[in-house]
């Protein structure tokens, strides 16, 4: 198979197999066809992610495809997985929410949006950047409304669209300067461009600070987060909040040490100091929330901050970190998400005070849940506890030990309100005390989708060295093309 | 390849808790039974390892290595030596005692067990670890179920609050430490070439060599990083002034977690501080020496003074710790053999002892629903074992000669001596004021009237009561009578610490 085929195999998977579901989605009545299509997307990603784990795997170097608008490497092929899983599981969860699941082009949006993300993970071009870009956050825009007759829903997408927009026009005028800067819209070709650090390309490197800064939801781009999580469908939230953000991180981990090597000594200041305000704001904010929904929004916030040291860190050792970090959050925020989701829809409320004897009412969900939020405050045998564990390392390598020490303070932070929440579900007792009367019903999706999580999220933190393999293989990718060293 | 014995103690624990996550709920006997046989089994390895312990050969022993994440020199390394072997002992004696103890509770009782195997399995894998990673991955499971078994079964009125402080002051102290291994783990890279996270590797010699400047002052390495290292750890080991939240954790927790807690949770901090602190960095504990001895004077003294003004039972008990791990930690700061050998006997000594002192204030706690001193009284008619058992740990804790205590004790002091007198002197002022308030709870809770509201309402304790209480005071006379049955092992063990702060 030729190298421009392979390069965007699963895209084409993921096309076909969006196409096959507006197809098939008239053959299906009501129940049925929310089951099936459900079952066929999500059924149809773990396909294409057994496919491209077993054909997909590119070259250790990595190389150009489609006239240099892709560069098939590792960096891209790990993300692109997690992309795929995450639309796999999310699928999975939306299955059983109403209001989503009963039209096929949920699911297809869904689709749709991972192509984009995909894309942009593997982009090596300004033009199919924004494309890339372009083709996620449009599906996602809709998707966070997508509940029509539900207000808070369509706020959440209205409200996501002005920033999105707004963010997208930054980074685009930001894109703009650089081909006009530096004539091409390769990143290679541009890398040439920018080889010296100069007041012009840091005004440019704001601008794209700004935009994606806006994906990653870094303070003080943030405001769309909370509203947004809050207002979406829970397993939209979930996904908004992994893949959409992970797909960030790829492309400010490649378009910054590619292209803007040079200037890494200015851009790793700024981002220092937006993931010190981020990891701040995050989990002080959190503290305050009442709402699941709204606390999960802020403690993704910072820890998209956490995650920023590994890119700020700049070494081989720091993108691998992030990578790792990313793929511990991406299985544990939508292991959280999805028991948001399990009780939300059964309860009807995303109150805390929900939660109450939860582990009376559903023991194993509790459990799951328990895994889950230590795992996002960073406890073993979870893996967030090595994904902390490994940026925090790099980022002492790298001597930002400074960053470090408020990367750790405000992570206990974390730990207070990630446990508050899980008193309510193990401690408090529900009105009338009559918890096991009231089991949260868990249907097949909920528990494939949960179960697999909870058995990663376990995987990750305990048996290690295979997810760091390919971390580092992501990192050393990068590198091989990175003017920095 | 010999048999992981090690391994198989570590994971008992793990895969027993494991094993009652799968279990039905409501069949709470299966539960009960299935936790028995795991305490027991990883009991009778524990003993099993401690005794074929090959004194001869010294030195780290039933090693195993396994690599984790060889590419950052991360492996699963195993082995005990001669601190810690007792303290495997004494995890697999109070989570066998623990077990037996918790047999009446019966709100959940599948999450309660799961959880406290868990810890334990944490605790036993920090003791047996020789892996700076490793040491800190069982740490951190050693820590989070506490807060759960605290705030689920704990004391109504104050568990939340306490587990919460608990589990922050904790984890604040063992983050800081994690960042100091993390600059040992770059600082012995450059020294040495090795980048790894093996201790055997980084306590050799000049491994730790460097400065480290900071606002323009050029600081050596070890002395810069021995405090947040030390300390970190040592907040789980009670030393003042981050002692605070061990009381309030004690009394808020159920017996069982109270026994666990103040028995071998303190034990861990005090040994990773040991451990990481003192044998990686020794110059940085020869340099910062008198601030921990003055630190752990203040424990020792303050905390009995404390103890001694309290009202509830529990209270005094959880004071008690704090003094008694005060001595621990001033026996690591004489850095001399005898102090360190004292240090080491005093772990196991104060654990064994501890462990049942929370044992008999839980038993008499759940009949009389009070820890109130004034409100209790003879309860030597009606409980007799309990009361037996508590005047034999009383008497422990005094350091009675014929009793473990003393053995702990006096090598503590001699070393003290031998190094600061003042400051043996002031210390001893302990013993004094801990015989104060040893006698006054004696007195008031077991001797004098029995209130008439209790009149027939103390039930006996049960046979599994027995046997838990029977076993620790057993142990707590065998060490006193024959301090040969561990003080040459844990002189085996100080020698190696000795030999890495220079000979002395």
């Amino acid at each position: 198979m030729s190298i421009n085929f392979l390069s965007i195999l699963p895209e084409v998977l993921m096309l076909v197999l969006g196409i096959l579901i507006l197809v098939l989605d008239p053959l299906w009545k009501d129940e049925k066809r929310r089951l099936n299509l459900g079952w066929l997307t999500a059924g149809g990603l773990f396909a294409v992610l057994v496919i491209s784990l077993l054909f997909g795997r590119p070259g250790a170097q990595g190389e150009l495809a489609w006239g240099g608008m892709i560069r098939f490497d590792m960096l891209g092929y790990a993300f692109k997985l997690f992309f795929i899983f995450a639309a796999a599981i999310t699928a999975l969860l939306m299955m059983d929410v109403e209001g989503v699941s009963r039209r096929a082009e949920a699911f297809a949006l869904l689709l749709a949006s991972t192509i984009g993300m995909s894309l942009m993970a593997a982009s090596a071009d300004i033009v199919m950047l924004y494309l890339a870009i372009e083709t996620t956050s449009i599906p996602l825009y809709v998707l966070a409304g997508f509940l029509l007759d539900d207000k808070k829903s369509i706020e959440a997408g209205f409200k996501y669209l002005l920033f999105g927009a707004m963010t997208s026009a930054v980074l685009l005028y930001g894109l703009t300067l650089v081909y006009g800067f530096g004539g091409a819209t390769g990143f290679d070709e541009l890398s040439k461009q920018f080889a010296s650090s100069t007041p012009f390309s840091i005004g440019v490197l704001i601008l794209l600070v700004v935009g994606l800064g806006f994906k990653l939801s870094l303070a003080p781009f943030h405001f769309w987060a909370p509203d947004t999580y809050e207002g979406s469908p829970t397993p939209v939230a979930g996904f908004l909040s992994t893949a959409s953000k992970a797909a960030g991180f790829a492309v400010l981990a490649r378009l910054f040490l590619t292209t803007f090597g040079s200037s890494a000594q200015e851009w790793q200041m700024m981002l220092a100091i937006l993931a010190a305000v981020t990891m701040i704001l995050g989990n002080l904010v959190a503290l305050a929330q009442k709402n699941i929904k709204r606390l999960l929004a802020y403690s993704s916030i910072a820890h998209a901050g956490y995650a920023l040291l590994g890119v700020i860190a700049a070494s081989e050792l720091g993108i691998a970190s992030a990578v790792f970090y990313l793929l511990a959050y991406v299985l544990t925020n939508l292991a959280a998400f999805g028991v948001i989701a399990i009780v939300g829809r059964a309860v009807g409320s995303d109150d805390v005070r929900a939660y109450d004897g939860l582990s009376r009412r559903s023991p194993y969900l509790a459990l799951a849940m328990l895994a889950a939020f230590l795992s996002l405050s960073g406890m073993p045998p979870f893996g967030g506890f090595i994904g902390k564990f490994l940026v925090f390392f790099a980022a002492i390598q790298a001597g930002w030990t400074w960053l470090v020490v408020i990367g750790i303070i405000t992570s206990i932070v974390g730990v207070y309100y990630y446990l508050t929440v899980m008193k309510y579900v193990y401690l408090y007792r529900m009105e009338g005390e009559d918890e096991e009367a009231n089991p949260i019903p868990l249907t097949r999706p909920h528990l494939l989708a949960i179960g697999i999580l909870t058995v990663g999220v376990i995987l990750v933190g305990t048996i290690f060295a295979p997810w760091f393999g390919l971390s580092t293989d992501a990192a050393a990718s990068l590198f091989s093309a990175a003017l920095l060293k | 390849m010999q048999f992981p014995i090690l391994s198989v103690i570590v994971f008992t624990p793990l895969v027993a808790a494991l094993i009652i996550f799968l279990m039905k709920g409501e069949r709470k006997d299966e539960i009960r039974v299935t936790a028995l046989a795991a305490s027991v089994f990883a009991l009778i390895l524990s003993v099993w390892v401690y005794f074929a312990y090959d004194q001869s050969a010294a030195g780290y022993q039933f090693i195993e290595k396994v690599d984790w994440l060889p590419v950052l020199g991360i492996s699963y390394h195993v082995g005990v030596d001669g601190i810690s072997a007792p303290l495997v002992l004494l995890t697999g004696l109070v989570m066998f005692t623990g077990v037996l103890i918790s047999w009446g509770i019966d709100d959940r009782p599948r999450e309660f067990f799961a959880f406290l195997f868990l810890l334990a399995g944490g605790v036993f894998g920090v003791f047996v670890a020789l892996d700076l990673f490793m040491l800190f991955f069982f740490y951190e499971i050693a820590v989070f179920p506490m807060y759960l078994l605290i705030a689920i079964w704990g004391w109504k009125q104050t568990r939340e609050y306490a587990a919460m402080k608990l589990t922050l002051y904790l984890f604040l102290g063992s983050v800081f430490a994690l960042v100091g291994a993390l600059a040992m783990y770059w600082q012995v890279g450059q020294n040495t070439g090795v980048y790894t996270f093996d201790m055997l590797q980084m306590e050799k010699a000049g491994a730790m060599a460097g400065m480290v400047e900071i606002f323009g002052l050029a600081i050596p390495f070890q002395v810069f990083w021995f405090l947040p290292v030390f300390l970190g750890f040592a907040i789980l080991g009670g030393i003042f002034p981050f002692h605070n939240w061990s009381p309030d954790g004690h009394v808020a927790a159920p017996t069982a977690v109270s026994m666990f807690h103040a028995g071998v949770l303190m034990k861990l901090g005090a040994f990773a501080a040991l451990r990481v602190g003192i044998m990686l960095l020794p110059e940085g504990a020869v340099y910062w020496k008198y601030l921990i001895l003055g630190l752990a004077l203040v424990n020792v003294v303050y905390g009995a003074f404390i103890a001694m003004i309290q009202t509830d039972f529990k209270y005094i008990i959880g004071f008690s710790s704090v003094s008694h791990m005060g001595l621990v930690m001033l026996g690591f700061a004489t850095l001399n053999r005898e102090g360190m050998v004292g240090a080491g006997l005093q772990m196991f000594s104060h654990g064994v002892m501890t462990a049942l002192f929370f044992a008999a204030v839980g038993m008499v706690y759940d009949r009389a629903h009070t820890r109130q001193l004034p409100e209790l009284g003879g309860m030597v008619k009606a409980l007799p074992w309990v009361a037996i058992s508590f005047i034999i740990g009383g008497l422990v804790s005094m350091g009675m000669p014929g009793l473990s205590g003393f053995v702990a004790e006096f090598p503590i002091f001699m070393g003290v001596w031998k190094d600061q007198w003042l400051v043996a002197v002031i210390a001893s002022i302990s013993i004094v004021i801990t015989a104060g308030y040893v006698l006054i709870a004696v007195r008031r809770v077991f001797f004098g009237d029995m209130p008439a509201q209790f009149e027939g309402h103390i039930t006996p304790i049960s046979v599994l009561d027995k046997i838990a209480l029977g076993t620790l005071c057993l142990v707590m006379f065998a060490l006193g009578m024959f301090p040969g049955l561990m003080a040459p092992l844990v002189e085996l063990g100080v020698q190696n610490v000795l030999r890495l702060l220079g000979g002395a």
